[in-house]
């Protein structure tokens, strides 16, 4: 019986003369109450029971216009379900907002490289998915499988969804390729660019860069006061640290900036605008896996469904063309269409072994000290 | 239960609500950040929790969060200064005109109904390479090339200004509403030039009103993170960026809370000395 159904028989006994006027005003207003308390706690107790909506975080613009209009309307139309979708300007700041939260307020999140899946199972905030209830799920990487497993052996958290890398991306009304092509990573840290430097706000994306920049191996910076000295020399020739893949795009297509480091599908996206942007990936530029990620406490079955709706051939590669990342499908195995080769960091052969990922033991273990370190630096410091 | 028992509970009761919501929304939440301001962050998972004096020291000794506090208070006396002077007319203008009045006040609320954040950006527009200004100085032949306007301290400080004006106007003006005219003209009669009755009677009449709003812009502005994430170039920060930063990027609660906490009483500490000299009658007028 619905809340009207139930209104209208109560009012009935009233008008009947049933119940007093004071009853029945104390029951309205007992309901009203009842209804105002449940509400903050409406989505735990849907995730132990009937399933209407499931919570989705990502990273905003493009990519989650895609994912709206190919993923998530049509998995609605589809199911009823419905996906209320929120985005994030980094993972650290939806990593504090999980904390603070209660299990099953959110429930998946589009998150970005393997060692976030390691953060956020050091944080007890891992689900275990049945990979039964998900066989679009045979079709994705092993590569990007694998790294997920060694992690969480025994289960499994998330599924891989797309990849991309931070390379480089510059105006080429300023710099030409050739230019690009022959300073690399360095050309963050030329005087000649001044006042036209962007860089991302990110510790990580900062100090892969700084390696770069001192000849360094990113997954073992061995002079880590050397890369610190490119954080800072990068700092006093920076115009301005970007802090989402929406500003970045901005800085690069109002030409506040002409130079930076920069996500390979919003690049693209630029690129597709009809702006005149370069991509340049320089040798052991950032590579990067991102999956869904279900937090503990979330409806399973909603999610492993919607996960598998996701992962469908049709909606997987009109999701990465949309947004501009290619898909964790095999392509080896799956026919991707004529688009998606097309799209910076695809890898035709399925391994993704051209690409330098970040080593989450590696950067998990300083991110105490280079994150507050970079607090300062990035103050002058 | 006597009259006298019966109303000598009554204003309790009206205060009930207020009370509870202040209790729940406000010291609770406070009392958890004094707590977590002990606590100690672990390297990886949950903090530890505990007694430790580790944050505050950290807080209170490192030069690095003394430099930014100092930073921070010198943009929000400056910004301050910037709404006085520019606001003090503004509100002279409204509380002296004849008719239109409301029409005037209505318009200087106008910007309260757009976002603070959409109001911040509106300077990249305006500023930006290829912003408005940019563009016009162009048309005129005055440049040749785009001027570099955004992303510092002054950006910063402009942003603030445009966000925190109308606080200081408000208050202004009800200070200058409340100055009967008959003491200008009262003023004129004894020989007086309009510049010497403005500023032998007007202006300190109105001079609580100017502190009221220059304590809000100075705490608000003081408080601000956002103005400087969109308007300030990678080394400007205030001290609520650095709560954020320890918070939301480096996961470090304890202490961000402390670092929160330190803020807290600077401001604190500001209030209760306006409130020593000048009391919170006026600034509860201000904002009513």
């Amino acid at each position: 019986m619905d809340d009207t159904r139930r209104y209208e028989r109560l009012r009935e006994r009233f008008q009947n003369g049933d119940i007093s006027r004071r009853n029945f005003f104390g029951l309205l207003g007992a309901a009203g109450a009842a209804y105002g308390l449940q509400m903050p706690f409406a989505r735990q107790a849907f995730a132990a029971g009937d399933v209407s909506q499931v919570r989705f975080d990502g990273w905003g613009g493009v990519v989650s216009e895609a994912f709206r209009k190919y993923a998530f309307d049509p998995y609605t139309a589809k199911t009823g379900v419905k996906v209320v979708d929120g985005t994030f300007p980094g993972g650290d700041e939806y990593l504090a907002l999980v904390r603070a939260s209660q299990p099953g307020e959110y429930n998946i999140a589009h998150l970005s490289g393997v060692f976030d899946y390691a953060r956020y199972a050091s944080f007890d905030l891992t689900s275990e998915l049945n990979v039964a209830n998900i066989p679009n799920m045979a079709n994705v990487m092993p590569a990007l499988m694998n790294a997920f497993k060694t992690i969480t052996p025994d289960s499994l958290s998330a599924a891989p969804y797309d990849y991309g890398t931070t390379g480089l991306a510059y105006n080429r009304k300023f710099i030409s390729d050739d230019e690009m092509k022959e300073k690399g990573a360095r050309i963050l840290i030329d005087e000649k660019y001044k006042g036209k430097i962007g860089g991302w706000s990110d510790w990580r994306t900062r100090m892969w860069y700084a390696a770069l920049q001192t000849g360094q191996d990113p997954n073992d910076i061995k002079d880590v006061e050397a890369a610190w000295e490119a954080v800072r020399k990068h700092r006093d020739l920076a115009l301005k640290y970007w802090a989402s893949g929406a500003e970045l795009m901005s800085l690069l297509a109002e030409e506040e900036i002409h130079v930076t480091e920069g996500w390979s599908g919003r690049i693209y996206a630029l690129q597709e605008q009809g702006h005149d942007i370069g991509y340049y990936d320089p040798p052991n530029g950032f590579g990067w896996q991102e999956c869904l990620f279900v937090l503990r406490g979330s409806p399973m079955a909603a999610c492993e469904e919607l996960l598998n709706f996701m992962l469908d051939k049709d909606t997987s590669i009109a999701v990465a063309e949309g947004q501009s990342y290619p898909p964790a499908l095999d392509p080896t195995k799956v026919d991707l269409g004529a688009k998606i080769p097309k799209l910076p960091a695809f890898d035709p052969t399925g391994t993704l072994a051209g690409l330098t990922f970040a080593n989450p033991d590696y950067w998990n273990g300083n991110e105490a000290e280079w994150s507050k370190e970079f607090g300062r630096v990035q103050r002058g410091y | 239960m006597s009259i006298e028992q019966r109303e000598a509970r009554q204003p309790w009761i009206l205060l009930t609500p207020a009370l509870t919501a202040i209790g729940l929304l406000l010291i609770v939440p406070l009392v958890f950040i004094v707590v977590y301001s002990f606590w100690l962050k672990s390297a990886a998972g949950a903090d530890t929790p505990g007694f430790f004096l580790d944050n505050w020291q950290e807080a209170l000794t490192d030069p690095f969060y003394r430099d930014i506090l100092l930073n921070t208070l010198k943009i929000a006396a400056v910004t301050t200064v910037a709404c006085a002077l520019l606001g003090y007319p503004a509100a002279y203008f409204i509380a002296r005109s004849r008719g239109n009045k409301m029409v005037l006040l209505v318009l200087l609320m106008l910007p309260f109904w757009i976002s603070y954040i959409i109001r911040t950006m509106s300077w990249i527009n305006i500023l930006g390479v290829s912003g408005a200004l940019n563009s016009a100085l162009i048309w005129l032949g005055l440049i040749n090339e785009p001027i570099q306007m955004l992303y510092n301290e002054t950006t910063v400080i402009l942003g603030l200004t445009h966000f925190l004006l109308p606080f200081m106007v408000l208050n202004i003006f009800v200070s200058l509403d409340g100055i009967d005219t008959n003491l200008e003209d009262a003023a004129s009669s004894l020989g007086a030039t309009k510049w010497q009755g403005f500023l032998q009677v007007t202006l300190p009449l109105s001079l609580p009103g100017l502190a009221a709003g220059g304590l809000l812009c100075f705490v608000l502005a003081a408080g601000t993170y956002i103005t400087p994430v969109i308007l300030g170039g990678p080394r400007d920060a205030m001290f609520a960026n650095l709560v954020y930063e320890a918070i939301i990027r480096q996961l470090n609660w304890p202490l961000g809370s402390a670092l929160s906490l330190l803020l807290l009483v600077v401001l604190g500490v500001l209030v209760l000395i306006y409130n020593r000299y000048l009391g919170m009658a006026q600034l509860a007028k201000g904002l009513g």
